[in-house]
């Protein structure tokens, strides 16, 4: 849609598409307010994004280099009007470094090829000669695009205004049959009985070439949290109905760093239970302490007496063994020792709380990766007539004088348009209205690893591991392995998400870490080598450290801006999104105190058609955007995703694991005895 | 207002549903009526299932229409090719599954299934087993569909070891869940016969495995029942207590020709063999050791009812006399600790403090018994007081002497002293008694006293401190009721 069609009055502006600023969006939107939503960027969802493997790889591009600098440009602005520039630079992610340790040799790919062409060519009946040329041909003209791909120049091309659309653009060229091949020497891989196990030597190498090609089954979110199943966004998501746009999988296990070694941390009943590492002493006295937690404020003579002491001190007088204090405090509350015995006791609350609703662990995570929240609220906020456009921004603000309030803005492409709430992403925010922010910065680390950190019965974990300072003084590391029926990587890899909140680079921070847990090859390639136990660790194949700031927890005040101007801060540190959605409910408070928040979206079947409007005559309610609304990238690409992991499903490659439906859950029934 | 999304008001919407409910009714009405129509006329045709088919799949709790269609598939049965009646089974039991969907616990969808599963020409039991996988895995609770696995499970001779690894895994992801413990129940002794010679060799060993699994059970979850009853059930296996063995030369019992002189005499059992029997060494090491988690726990969880019930029955069998303070203690601790079960425990004790009694009876003390100040508040193991003269009960809480009582045929002499008893039932044709005392307790009325007439050597009867003996003429009525009594203490 060009610009100039956008209309020139709206009730909402929001700049930006992270999650506070998306859900603020739908929770206008849903209530009638005239919403445009843009975001500067190409894709959906700023900072909380998700990208496929080469997606990431133009994001890298895009931040290595350094962007224009601002131009204080002068703004038309009417009289008894002044302009308030925004930040045309975003310089929310710094220290970008990458590494690839996977070998880039053709030979393997041809492998792989083979073995492919076989599995393919088996199902019709005789190979023929000709087919088999065919598809080589096929192969190495597509080999030769990826190549172009890696090569840096051709993506910081790519990551234009049109990145998006080229995005998919290679893939795209290979004729179907190509991934048809592909797909099936997936299964084939999967359905073997896991050669990883039984013999490592022949098991397939993946090289850099094929985590390339197979890079659309990625997605990569920057930011890595888990949803806990009693945290605001899974009731927010449960209440507004927007669940219905998202699937989900349990967190299968909670896992530990301890005595260098990765544990499972017994958490749930059924896991103290089995657990073979614990005495049954222990486990009375672990249970006993969690029943206790549960609902502490009932027994205030336990832990008053430590209302001023930390809650390590409390943990000591409690009779639990060393390794049970360490479950508690850093798997189970995931609190620093020092914090006061009261926090401590109610992060432990909520993770028990959040236990046994959805499974084993009180975690979820989204199909697709976390960025597809913010893009389902985007979505809800479409079908109730939002208006979307990405890579457009607001270059400044029009200020009545008089009132100081912001009554328009003048958008990229100049054109003035009104509002009466304006909300921004801090990101976007300028040098002169930040002076007396005072921000934190988040380290973050991902790696594309070849095994789990924990190998078990099943190939298809999805793992939280806490990784206490490894060294004193050095962070509290948080690890997230996602297996590939997450849709996050490709079968055969794990993806591993590192977040500390930093205390130097990234790398300083986290590198250490990543060091004891996995095998760093020293050449791009050579085989995982024994560890010293024998045991055999993960090999990284490709790692990029990156920090993040966060403005988590600076105050509105700090910033010098109109009143009727809402900035939305970046992503904290923590591994709920719970700050996020506060804060989105406490904008819209501001914005609409008489609306309520996010109400239930209504059945199709119970909406009214005027039959007037296009839309009465849409063929459904979820189909049936209002015709404003641009087919955004996003959805387009989500769709594609979708149709792509169906493809997968029929063959058998996801979902041997249960998706979960997030929803109100009730009690079964209780029968028998 | 603007962009505002138009919703039907909840009248509109209710209206609505109303209209739809209606409109259903009158059809599932109407099908209703044609299908006892048909079944009047005797028609067992395909249509006559479909009728049914749609009726059940809205409604799978109508016993008679499951009826109907089994009299139509038998009919059919008779009438088809074997391919032809596989196929319509087949098709019944995928119309079977949709109906549990509607509701897993319809007596009628599971009592179908395993009917038609058994007629089933070829059936697949793999899919029946892991049919009831799925379901088990929604409910692990799920009654019926613990019926029908069974009823699987026998059918397909799914081999018993691999039954064993699905409690374990059942258990495993659940503890409490007692279709499961006690499936484990019927599994071990099938997997691990005894051999009549006493060597539980393997047997122990698997005894050892399972007293681990169940101690996680309950080190983990000290209140769930499930694991201590599954436990119970294995100590039971180890020790075989509290079975009293039958005393030959008591046969003879006349208590009803009163005159007649009977001679009593006792076998003269041991009477370490009475209430438990002969542990082997290698069962009182693992008694002693389960007896030492138990405490163990009781550490960590003194208020814990299961483990103080448990231990008293450990104690019970390894030596009751040497534990029989401790026993007492936490007695005492189970009765605060649960007081709804306050009487049970009561009575327990009692059965236990008699049995020491008994078990610390000389031989030669056997014609004079003391059970004064225990406690008591239930008399049993009278059987085994056949030959007592001289029995004293005094101080205890018993509200009655019970008929069995009336076992005490070589009696004398009666000290009940300080109880509360108001019924006298047991104290009926004892041909030598001769002396009764009943001061402090609660008997009231005259009735209460009228068993006393049947004993006709009673000469000596002592009510003193009874209610019963503040009512007007209670000396001469007393003279008319029991004229043998001489003393008389009122």
């Amino acid at each position: 849609m060009a610009a100039d069609n956008l209309p020139s009055v709206f009730d909402v502006i929001i700049l930006g598409t992270g999650l506070s600023e998306s859900v603020i969006a739908a929770a206008c939107s849903r209530v009638g307010q005239r919403v445009l939503h843009v975001d500067r960027r190409s894709y959906y969802a700023g900072n909380w994004a998700s990208f496929t493997f080469n997606g990431l790889l133009s994001w890298i591009e895009e931040y290595k280099q350094a962007g224009p600098s601002d131009e204080a440009a002068q703004e038309k602005v009417e009289e008894g009007e002044e302009a308030l520039a925004l930040s045309s630079l975003d310089t929310s992610i710094t220290n970008v470094e990458v590494f690839c340790y996977a070998s880039e040799e053709p030979e393997e790919v041809e492998e792989g090829v083979k073995d492919g062409a076989a599995a393919a060519w088996s199902v019709p009946q005789t190979p023929d000669s000709e087919g088999e040329v065919e598809r080589c041909l096929l192969e190495s003209s597509s080999v030769e695009e990826e190549e172009a791909v890696l090569a840096g120049d051709e993506v910081a091309q790519a990551s234009g205004p049109d990145a998006g659309a080229e995005e998919t653009q290679p893939e795209g060229e290979v004729p179907p049959q190509a991934y048809e091949t592909q797909g099936e020497w997936q299964d084939e891989q999967q359905a073997s009985p896991s050669p990883a196990e039984s013999q490592p030597e022949p098991k397939k190498q993946i090289t850099y070439t094929k985590i390339v090609k197979e890079g659309r089954r990625f997605n990569i979110d920057l930011v890595s949290k888990l949803m806990y199943s009693r945290g605001s966004l899974v009731d927010l998501l449960i209440k507004s109905n927007v669940s219905r746009y998202a699937e989900f999988k349990n967190v299968t296990r909670i896992l530990t760093y301890r005595n260098g070694k990765v544990e499972q941390v017994p958490c749930s009943r059924a896991d103290v239970f089995g657990s073979k590492q614990l005495t049954v002493v222990e486990k009375r006295m672990l249970m006993k302490f969690l029943t206790f937690c549960l609902d502490f404020e009932q027994h205030p003579e336990e832990y008053q007496d430590f209302s001023v002491h930390s809650f390590w001190d409390f943990l000591l007088t409690k009779k639990l063994t060393e390794n049970l204090r360490h479950f508690i405090l850093h798997s189970i509350a995931m609190v620093t020792p020092d914090v006061c015995t009261v926090e401590g006791l109610r992060a432990t609350q909520h993770f028990l709380r959040c236990l046994g609703r959805y499974g084993n662990t009180p975690f979820l995570f989204p199909l697709y990766g976390l960025g597809e929240i913010p893009q389902c609220f985007c979505r809800m906020c479409a079908v109730f007539g939002g208006i979307y456009c990405l890579r457009q921004s607001v270059r400044c603000l029009v200020l009545d004088k008089e009132s100081g309030k912001c009554k328009a803005v003048i958008d990229s492409n100049g054109q003035r348009i009104s509002c009466s709430h304006f909300v921004v992403e801090d990101g976007y925010i300028g040098l002169d209205q930040r002076k007396n922010v005072d921000s934190r910065q988040i380290s973050r680390a991902v790696l594309i690893t070849d095994r789990s950190i924990l190998p078990s019965d099943s190939e298809q974990q999805i793992s939280l591991v806490t990784v206490p300072p490894v060294e004193p003084g050095s962070p509290v590391v948080r690890m997230v392995e996602l297996c590939s029926s997450t849709m996050t990587c490709m079968p055969g890899t794990y993806l591993v998400h590192l977040t500390c909140s930093s205390s130097g680079s990234a790398r300083e921070d986290l590198a250490p870490v990543v060091s004891r847990l996995f095998c760093i090859p020293v050449s791009p390639g050579e085989e995982s080598k024994e560890g010293e136990e024998g045991s055999e660790v993960p090999s990284v194949l490709w790692a990029l450290y990156f920090n993040m700031r966060d403005t988590s927890a600076v105050d509105r005040s700090s910033y010098d801006l109109p009143s009727n101007v809402h900035v939305c801060t970046s992503p904290d540190a923590a591994l709920g999104s719970d700050h996020a959605i506060k804060l989105a409910e406490a904008v819209f408070r501001q914005l609409l105190p008489e609306e309520e928040f996010c109400p239930p979206a209504p059945n199709p079947e119970d909406i009214i058609y005027d039959g007037e409007g296009p839309q009465g005559e849409g063929p459904g309610f979820e189909e049936a955007d209002p015709a404003e609304a641009l087919p955004s990238q996003g959805e387009v690409e989500s769709a594609e995703r979708q149709e792509e992991a169906e493809d997968a499903g029929e063959t058998g490659d996801v979902a041997k694991q249960e998706t979960v439906a997030v929803a109100e859950n009730e009690p079964r029934p209780a029968s028998e005895e | 207002q603007h962009g505002r999304v138009k919703l039907k008001s909840t009248a509109q919407q209710e209206e609505e549903k109303r209209k739809e409910r209606e409109k259903k009714l009158k059809i599932y009405v109407t099908a209703r009526d044609a299908v006892f129509a048909k079944r009047k006329n005797g028609m067992l045709d395909d249509e006559a299932l479909l009728l049914t088919q749609q009726l059940l799949s809205s409604n799978p709790d109508v016993a008679t229409l499951w009826n109907y269609r089994r009299e139509i598939l038998l009919h059919l049965e008779t009438i088809r090719e074997e391919v032809d009646v596989q196929k319509m089974y087949e098709d019944e039991l995928s119309f079977l599954e949709s109906c549990l969907k509607v509701n897993p616990k319809s007596y009628g969808s599971w009592h179908h299934r395993g009917w038609v599963s058994a007629r089933l020409p070829r059936p697949d039991w793999t899919r029946e087993l892991g049919l009831c996988d799925r379901c088990l895995s929604l409910d692990d609770r799920n009654f019926h569909c613990w019926d029908y696995r069974r009823m699987v499970v026998k059918m397909s001779g799914v081999p018993v070891d691999q039954e064993l690894q699905f409690t374990d895994r059942l258990i495993g992801s659940n503890f409490s869940n007692y279709s499961s413990w006690h499936y484990r129940s019927t599994l071990l002794p099938l997997l691990h016969p005894e051999s009549p010679d006493h060597s539980h060799r393997v047997c122990e060993e698997q005894l050892l495995k399972e007293y681990e699994l169940v101690q996680n059970a309950f080190f983990t979850d000290p209140n769930d029942q499930s694991a201590w009853f599954y436990y119970r059930w294995l100590l039971g296996r180890g020790m075989y207590c509290y079975v009293v063995p039958p005393l030959p030369c008591l046969t003879v019992m006349c208590p009803y020709f009163p005159g007649r002189s009977v001679s009593w005499c006792r076998d003269s059992a041991t009477d370490q063999e009475l209430f438990r029997s002969e542990l082997s060494v290698e069962k009182t090491s693992v008694l002693q050791s389960e007896l030492q988690s138990c405490n163990q726990l009781l550490e960590l969880e003194p208020q814990n009812k299961w483990c103080l019930l448990t231990i008293i029955l450990l104690m019970r069998a390894l030596d009751p006399l040497g534990y029989e303070r401790e026993t007492l203690s936490h007695f005492q601790t189970l009765k605060e600790v649960d007081p709804m079960r306050g009487a049970y425990y009561g009575d327990l004790c009692s059965k236990f403090m008699i049995e020491n009694t008994i078990l610390k009876m000389e031989y030669a003390e056997v014609r004079v018994f003391s059970l004064s100040d225990k406690n008591l508040t239930t008399l049993c193991h009278l059987d085994q007081l056949l030959l007592v003269t001289h029995i004293n009960l005094s101080s205890n809480q018993l509200l009655r002497l019970p008929p069995q009582f009336a076992m005490l045929q070589c009696l004398e002499v009666l000290e009940a002293d300080n109880n509360a008893i108001e019924n006298l039932e047991g104290l009926y044709h004892l041909p030598k008694l001769e002396d009764v005392s009943l001061k402090n307790n609660k008997l009231s009325r005259l009735s209460d006293l009228q068993p006393l007439a049947s004993c006709p050597k009673l000469t000596r009867l002592d009510l003193r401190r009874n209610p019963v003996t503040q009512l007007v003429n209670i000396e001469s009525e007393l003279a008319e009721l029991l004229p043998s009594v001489t003393d008389l203490l009122l």
